[in-house]
């Protein structure tokens, strides 16, 4: 039975709060840059850029992560995703990092993406924005932003959609059936 | 002892016989057949109903490996699983260790086999010595030792001029020289039929001229000095046509081909089973069928086994690496069967090439139910089904390709010398 | 999604699982341009190798493939004398598995060993080259050289150039580009071409200006040097006249035609120096991206369930 969460206008909303508070938090946006973990963050990441950009003008780095190679599940799960691009073309050395995820569930993407982010330099800090919590967190990972805080059974799913155009965008959870 | 074979389907192709008769043994020789019911008095009966009672099959080609690959087989172990598989005779190739080419070795096989044996064993003693094909052996002395023909087996006799003065002087005795056409270069280093399937599998081949180019020289010779000649193995159409060109020209020429060569095709060996990897290799859907009409024509005289068991360790190996050969005793005359039912053979005809023909070439006096001839009788279910088991071989050698394969007809039982023989 | 838990040649292969293993090799492309070339998948596991014939580059290519994806590699010294039988192939791979061993890379002068060991072990086979039958994991970094290259394999138009007839790279390579939709043609000497090779689909030339004309892809193979010694070429340097790739031989391919070679070369043999060394020349992208298809390779087989 899915249940729509959030539909464009409430997602925009989310966005540009979440601009501001990264903003406030970091007061400003120097040595700041944001890095979506393939494939959910991605989009979510340039459109946060782009709202800080609007805010504070200026430009602020974004980057892209695959977080395959870093997985803990290599040996249980079923079958191989596909590999998507990695692409960090600038240096996260001390910079503040913050990582873009569309949900937060176990915490395990996190912990692979902090991995992977440490093999590529050495960040001053590493924030987490996220557009959905929707807890059962297994390991110590929190988010420093989090768009929608949504109450859900373990067994349940929580799709993201993002288009480029912004029509599609939505936020559906399906209940355990 | 006296014994009869009641209710059994009696053929007999030396004296035309194919109908319900009753078998009467009496000692080690055939008393006669009788119409049913009418046999003399026996001690031992022995119910063949709904079974066929030919003579017992006549293998010309085996290897029995002993002297010397005891670990492969015995002459007790191989004779064995002749009379399981239906066989009363064999003759066994001399490449043994040592090999076969002089009188010592020979009184060993005739005395082991009288002793040890479990149907009749006729050794057939090398062409050359060492079968190096350098120098003759001879022949004289191997014939009156107890060989009945001659053979280099396992090699081909590369020395033409050899082959020639072999052909020659066997005239003297009126033995066939039993030819292993292989021409050694084109072969070298071959594991499989050379085509399409070893492209594919990247196994180096041999090619079918390997074994043409032999039968055509033999052919020659043969021609040449009017010696009796014996093509051992046929494998390709190629040597089919030359072999059927030859006997219409009158030369005095016969042919063998074993199971495996109307059986399987060279693609099997994609599964890198090394139970296929036999020489002559297992070739192709068209040197099948060229066999089949060899068969059917009589260009192919005899079907003979060429028993080669080996030990797992020999097989159980990377292809290029394994051992040739299949153990094949066993399964023989079923393999037979299936020609039957293809409508290659009539029935007659297939126990005529597994009796009376095999026997007529090695000129012994065998394969055949006429009064007064040795008591080798084989009792088969022609319609049974079984599936093989390798596993359950007699032979030590349970390196066969058919392992598996559901089959028809089983040998019930075999009477060698007026004796049943006993198999677990 | 890797079905198998063995590579063991191209033949076994769907174009799906073709693409897939050449998708994966991508994002390991882009790990090898790090800094810290070094992902931890295969933290834990230990590849063994078993040459049975002597290789410099493939098995130093999965060593470090290996060691990238912070797997223990080890090298199992095995004599390269062709007298050494079977029987041990077979214990030495039993041994190596009761050490523990995650996956097996082998490589032997038979063919059909892999195959061999993969009914005899629970582990990963991978198939670094048995006989002539394949070595697929040089198809495959062939084929994802190609990839960054040109736009698609339909209708792509490939020479495989050399001793076909005992290459196992080209029958792997022929396997690879059929299933993926290229055109395949073999140029060589009537005395190296394989028996009945045409039933795979490919065009057979034994004239090199014929054959090389408007290719796309020229892959030149190795030639052994001593195919002269058993007659199947009167000289090597005949050889070079006939059918090697000189500059001017190049220019009757396509414009922007890629040049390959599994390597190492025999220079002014099957290639001339100002070809191997010149712009439409892949070689060492091939060396580098064999790396990242065998970090694939093994990445992948990983997941599969044994």
């Amino acid at each position: 039975m899915p249940k729509a969460i959030m539909d464009s206008s409430d997602i925009n909303r989310v966005m540009r709060r979440m601009a501001h508070e990264i903003i406030e938090k970091n007061k400003g946006m120097e040595n700041l840059c944001l890095v979506g973990i393939q494939k959910g963050g991605v989009i979510l990441a340039e459109r946060l850029a782009s709202q800080i950009e609007s805010i504070e003008g200026g430009h602020i780095e974004v980057g892209k992560l695959d977080i395959s190679f870093y997985r803990d599940d290599i040996h249980t799960k079923e079958d191989h995703p596909v590999v998507k691009r990695t692409e960090i073309p600038f240096t996260i050395d001390n910079k503040t990092v913050v990582l873009v995820d569309d949900v937060l569930f176990t915490g395990r993407s996190i912990r692979a993406a902090m991995d992977a982010l440490v093999d590529f330099g050495r960040p001053a800090y590493i924030q987490l924005a996220v557009l959905i919590d929707r807890g059962h967190r297994e390991l110590p990972i929190r988010a420093d932003y989090a768009g929608k805080n949504i109450p859900t059974s373990f067994d349940a799913r929580v799709e993201v959609t993002l288009d480029e155009e912004r029509v599609k965008d939505r936020v559906v959870l399906f209940s355990e059936t | 002892m006296n014994m009869a074979i009641i209710n059994g389907h009696v053929i007999d192709p030396s004296q035309n016989i194919d109908g319900p008769k009753d078998v009467s043994i009496k000692g080690r020789k055939i008393q006669g057949l009788y119409p049913r019911g009418k046999a003399p008095e026996a001690d031992k009966i022995i119910d063949a109903a709904d079974c066929i009672v030919v003579p017992g099959l006549v293998d010309i080609h085996t290897h029995l490996r002993e002297p010397g690959f005891e670990y492969k087989e015995t002459i007790q172990t191989g004779t064995m699983a002749a009379v399981k598989g239906g066989f009363t005779t064999v003759c066994c190739m001399p490449n043994t260790d040592p090999v076969n080419d002089s009188v010592e070795v020979t009184e060993f096989i005739r005395e082991k086999s009288l002793k040890e044996g479990a149907c009749s064993v006729y050794p057939i003693g090398a062409i050359t010595t060492g079968q190096k094909s350098e120098e003759l052996t001879e022949l004289e002395a191997l014939l009156k030792a107890g060989c009945i023909a001659f053979s280099d087996d396992g090699r081909p006799v590369t020395n033409s001029l050899i082959m020639r003065r072999a052909l020659e002087y066997s005239k003297i005795f009126n033995v066939p020289i039993i030819s292993h056409c292989e021409d050694l270069m084109l072969s070298e280093g071959g594991v499989m039929n050379e085509g399409f399937v070893s492209t594919i599998v990247g196994l180096r081949g041999i090619p079918k001229a390997a074994e043409e180019t032999m039968v055509a020289r033999d052919l020659s010779l043969c021609e040449l000095t009017g010696g009796r000649l014996h093509i051992a193995h046929v494998s390709t159409a190629g040597s089919v046509k030359l072999i059927r060109d030859a006997k219409s020209r009158g030369i005095n020429v016969t042919a063998e081909t074993c199971p495996h060569y109307f059986s399987l095709t060279d693609e099997a060996i994609i599964s890198y089973d090394t139970n296929l990897k036999v020489n002559p290799p297992i070739r192709t859907a068209d040197d099948v069928e060229a066999i089949k009409e060899g068969l059917k024509d009589g260009t192919i005289d005899a079907i003979a086994t060429d028993h080669a068991p080996h030990h797992l360790d020999d097989k159980n190996l990377e292809f290029d690496a394994a051992a040739f050969g299949i153990s094949d005793l066993e399964t023989a005359f079923a393999l037979g069967l299936r020609l039957v039912d293809q409508g290659i053979l009539d029935l007659k005809h297939l126990i005529r090439k597994m009796t009376l023909t095999p026997s007529n070439i090695m000129g012994i006096r065998k394969g055949s139910l006429v009064v007064d001839s040795d008591a080798d009788v084989a009792i088969i279910d022609t319609e049974k089904e079984f599936k093989v088991d390798s596993s359950e071989f007699l032979s030590k050698g349970k390196n066969s390709p058919f392992n598996r394969w559901p089959l028809k007809g089983t040998v019930e039982k075999t009477i060698s010398a007026g004796k049943v023989c006993e198999w677990k | 999604m890797i079905k198998s838990k063995d590579l063991l040649g191209i033949k076994e292969l769907t174009s799906e699982e073709i693409y897939h293993i050449l998708d994966t090799a991508s994002g390991f492309r882009d790990v090898l341009k790090r800094d810290i070339k070094k992902v931890p998948p295969l933290r834990g596991k230990t590849v063994v190798s078993l040459f049975f014939e002597p290789s410099t580059r493939t098995k130093t290519s999965f060593a470090l493939a290996a060691k990238r994806l912070s797997a223990d590699f080890v090298n199992f010294s095995v004599s390269t004398s062709s007298v050494v039988k079977g029987e041990s192939i077979r214990d030495t791979a039993l041994t190596i598995q009761a050490l523990g061993a995650d996956f097996v890379v082998i490589r032997h002068g038979s063919s059909g060993v892999p195959h061999f060991l993969s009914s005899i072990l629970d582990m990963s086979v991978i198939n670094a080259g048995d006989g002539a039958n394949e070595h697929p994991t040089q198809a495959l970094l062939d084929l994802f050289t190609i990839q960054s290259h040109k736009k698609s394999f339909k209708g792509l138009n490939v020479a495989i150039v050399g001793d076909i007839a005992h290459s196992r790279v080209a029958k792997s390579n022929i396997y690879a580009l059929k299933k993926l939709g290229a055109e395949v043609r073999l140029i060589c000497p009537p005395t190296l071409t394989p028996a009945g090779i045409e039933k795979l689909g490919v065009e057979v030339f034994h004239s090199m200006d014929e054959g090389v004309k408007k290719t796309d892809v020229i892959m030149t193979l190795r030639l052994q040097l001593e195919r002269q010694s058993k007659g199947f070429l009167p000289s090597l340097k005949e050889y070079y006249k006939l059918y090697g790739l000189t500059t001017e031989r190049l220019k009757l391919a396509k414009h922007n035609a890629m040049v390959m070679h599994p390597g190492p070369m025999n220079r002014g043999v099957e290639i001339g120096s100002a070809v191997a060394d010149g712009p439409q020349s892949v070689i060492l992208e091939q060396v580098t991206n064999g790396l990242a298809v065998r970090m694939a390779v093994l990445y992948l087989l990983a997941g599969v369930k044994k």
